[in-house]
């Protein structure tokens, strides 16, 4: 029997075991939600807008490793999802995004709410298609879950003409699908892998350079088996942070342009670096030609078009993280590192990661009062984008209970708050924290009614500066303080040349416990480090809604050790 | 930096050419001419693709193009024997009577067709290969004031026995 479009695509979300979409209705999407909402299976979240849908969206796939699925309109509906398409592509997350579209006989004519979405996206998204025909709809659909969820993952889009989703067609939803030109790399070359391993094995200084590859394959523990066997110190990216545990007595730190200094010095310094699952995006390489000179390097990844794009390496390898640690593991022989991790501690020594604590509260405080809030318990982090993500990156720990989610790709402001929803809605009994900014928490400020009208009590962790404080940092280390437009408490009568905070500053809107209040959240504010665990703790008592903790940080703070963009990693800046 | 050749199997469906065309242009690879068509199979076009490029922008470029969802096969033609061919209308307007004659004799010596004539102007078919084109053009244009040229982009197919380009 012939069931409507809407229905089948139903049907398919059901046998896909997808019990939850996030979800803002249209005109052209109206059909498919008058489906939804004759069927119990799945829950609906509406968002307050479209962007901090597709975050919230991210933040339940990445925490769960379901699928995020979500339904927007035509038109702006989809339009305000490209930032998130594009961050999902980036950070590899699988999400399958039904956009409605104007009946197919309309399409051209610049009719009402008509975007040509497929167009826009192409170059942000896995895989993209206009369903143009009823029948092809099952297929499609089944592609869909099928390409966002294989080989490296990713965002995919449907765009759902009206017509399409009231015509009778097909009922079956088929239960795979060949795709002639999707071909996903699951074997490992045992010969080029063997080749790696001998490198690893006749090194002196050999490192282990781990990516987001890691945490996406779940391979975290074959890789601290791995490292362990032979003994390797380990460094990791930003998305790769978590690959191994921050109490691992090989885990050195983050490298890159915020990186711990012996984990940046242990990448100049070795003689192999065994990387596995990472782009070398230049945060992590800094100036190429400088970038681990005294290395082989080895570069194990599940995405061909990753391999020797930006470093051109000595051992390639396409495979996925698991499969080829399996056989590293299986090799693996106990090598003599001592006296190679001894020069590592050495560095650490030297420069170690540390912030001042004699005046006042520090991120490096508040982000040690989260991990003693949370030690020993399940919690999963998410994070915003800028400075205080530096500072989570570098002193957050993490471990087998905790994950960290960030946008580390595209670096999407406005990221974190609706993707802690999004991860809280998913895991409503593991503690979510909110680590964000002043700026970025207010790109989706107004993701707040979602998050009390579905009772997530997310603890949002928010470091108030008064500053866009990433760019301030740089107008103030590189621009001789020339704080443009960076300055949050700025008004029309301020004086046009500022350089800087003083007491004449005017009075920072809007005010966070306030309006966390008047959308029925709790508001707390920390200005003192004794008072840090004690509101993390008032926090975790409110389980119906959300709770802002305001932290007021010192507007001038800057996250070191930091490398200048486009320069060797050796340079950093540490004072 | 070298001219290389990519002979590409795609899926035959909407959107298909926007998307290889948007993968050169968004990461500003050096495309110098594409054609696509389809196949004996309907469902399946090929398109013949010249760059310039690097060897390692080269081996990038053919990783991007793989990884597409709808692209089915990728062929790296710059190093196998392969016959090409590139159609090529020029027209040569405002000829005198011994302008038409020259225009004649040069169709000769580069084997194209005069396929049409009028009282001041001469238009010339070519399949030739792009550079047997590109000299063809460079003469037209040194000998002549007005001319107007129209081009198809090279095809390519690998050779069964030969090998000629």
């Amino acid at each position: 029997m012939d069931i409507t479009g809407r229905k089948l695509v139903v049907k398919a979300l059901q046998e896909e075991g997808v019990d939850t979409v996030f979800g803002y209705p249209g005109g052209m999407v109206t059909d498919l939600f008058d489906e939804l909402y004759k069927q119990d299976d799945i829950r609906v979240i509406l968002p307050r807008h479209e962007q901090g849908l597709i975050h919230e969206a991210e933040g339940y796939a990445r925490s769960t490793g379901k699928v995020g699925v979500c339904i927007v309109t035509s038109g702006p509906g989809a339009t305000n999802i490209i930032t998130g398409l594009a961050d999902a592509h980036y950070d590899n997350i699988p999400l399958v995004c039904i956009t409605g579209q104007v009946p197919l006989n309309l399409i051209g004519n610049d009719a009402f709410q008509e975007v040509d979405i497929v167009g826009m996206t192409r170059s942000v998204t896995k895989y993209g298609v206009t369903v143009r025909d009823r029948n092809d709809l099952g297929k499609i659909l089944k592609m869909a879950f099928h390409i966002a969820t294989t080989g490296k993952p990713g965002p995919v889009l449907i765009d759902l003409p009206k017509d399409i989703q009231t015509t009778p067609g097909k009922a079956e939803y088929p239960d795979h699908v060949d795709i002639r030109g999707y071909k996903i790399n699951e074997g490992v070359h045992v010969g080029q892998l063997k080749k790696a391993y001998k490198l690893l094995k006749s090194a002196k200084r050999p490192l282990i350079l781990a990516g987001g590859g890691i945490n996406i394959a779940k391979a975290n523990d074959k890789l601290a088996a791995f490292a362990e066997k032979m003994q390797v110190p380990v460094v990791t990216t930003i998305m790769g942070k978590g690959a191994l545990s921050a109490h691992h007595p090989l885990y050195v730190g983050n490298c890159g342009m915020h990186g711990r200094y012996a984990a940046n010095m242990a990448v100049m310094e070795c003689d192999v670096l065994f990387s596995i699952g990472t782009r070398f995006n230049d945060r992590i390489t800094g100036d190429l030609n400088e970038f681990a000179p005294k290395a082989k390097i080895v570069h194990i990844d599940v995405d061909t078009a990753s391999i020797s794009r930006n470093v051109v390496v000595d051992v390639p390898i396409v495979a996925d993280a698991n499969a080829a640690l399996e056989k590293l593991i299986e090799w693996a022989e106990e090598k003599k590192t001592a006296s190679w991790r001894k020069q590592i501690a050495e560095w650490d020594k030297e420069n170690p990661l540390e912030m001042r604590r004699d005046r006042g509260m520090t991120p490096q405080m508040i982000m040690e009062g989260i991990n003693h809030s949370f030690a020993g318990e399940k919690a999963i982090y998410v994070t915003d984008v800028g400075q205080h993500q530096m500072w989570a990156t570098q002193y957050i720990d993490l471990d087998e209970k905790k994950q960290l989610i960030t946008s580390g790709g595209l670096g999407t402001m406005g990221f974190g708050f609706p993707a802690a929803v999004g991860a809280k809605i998913g895991n409503p009994d593991t503690p979510v924290v909110c680590i964000t900014g002043d700026g970025g928490f207010q790109m989706n400020i107004q993701e707040m009614a979602t998050a009390v009208v579905q009772g997530t009590p997310v603890i949002i962790c928010l470091l108030n500066n008064y500053y866009l404080g990433m760019v301030r940092q740089m107008q103030q280390l590189f621009y001789g303080k020339r704080y443009e437009a960076t300055c949050l408490r700025r008004r029309k009568n301020c004086p046009p040349m500022c350089k800087g905070p003083s007491d004449a500053c005017p009075k920072y809107e809007p005010d966070f416990v306030k309006l966390a209040e008047s959308y029925g959240a709790y508001g707390i504010r920390v200005e003192k480090e004794e008072e840090i665990e004690a509101a993390i703790a008032e926090a975790r008592t409110h389980t119906d809604a959300p709770t802002i903790i305001e932290f007021m940080i010192a507007t001038e703070e800057i996250v070191l050790p930091m490398v200048k963009s486009g320069t060797a990693m050796s340079q950093m800046i540490l004072k | 930096m070298k001219n290389r050749w990519i002979a590409l199997y795609v899926e035959n469906q909407v959107g298909v050419l926007a998307k290889v065309s948007g993968l050169f242009s968004g990461k500003s690879y050096n495309l110098q001419s594409l054609t696509v068509g389809t196949t004996e199979d309907e469902t399946v076009s090929r398109m013949t693709i010249c760059v310039t490029s690097d060897d390692i922008t080269f081996e990038q470029i053919k990783k991007q193009l793989n990884r597409m969802v709808e692209v089915i096969k990728v062929i790296d033609l710059t190093n196998v024997p392969i016959h090409m061919k590139e159609i090529l209308f020029a027209k040569v307007l405002h000829c005198s009577t011994a302008d038409k004659e020259e225009v004649f004799q040069i169709a000769q010596v580069f084997n194209v067709q005069v396929a049409d004539i009028g009282k001041d102007s001469v238009l010339l078919e070519c399949k030739l290969t792009e550079r047997r084109n590109n000299e063809l053009i460079a003469l037209l244009k040194s000998k002549y004031k007005t001319i107007e040229v129209v081009r198809g982009g090279a095809v390519a197919i690998e050779s069964i026995s030969t090998s000629c380009r």
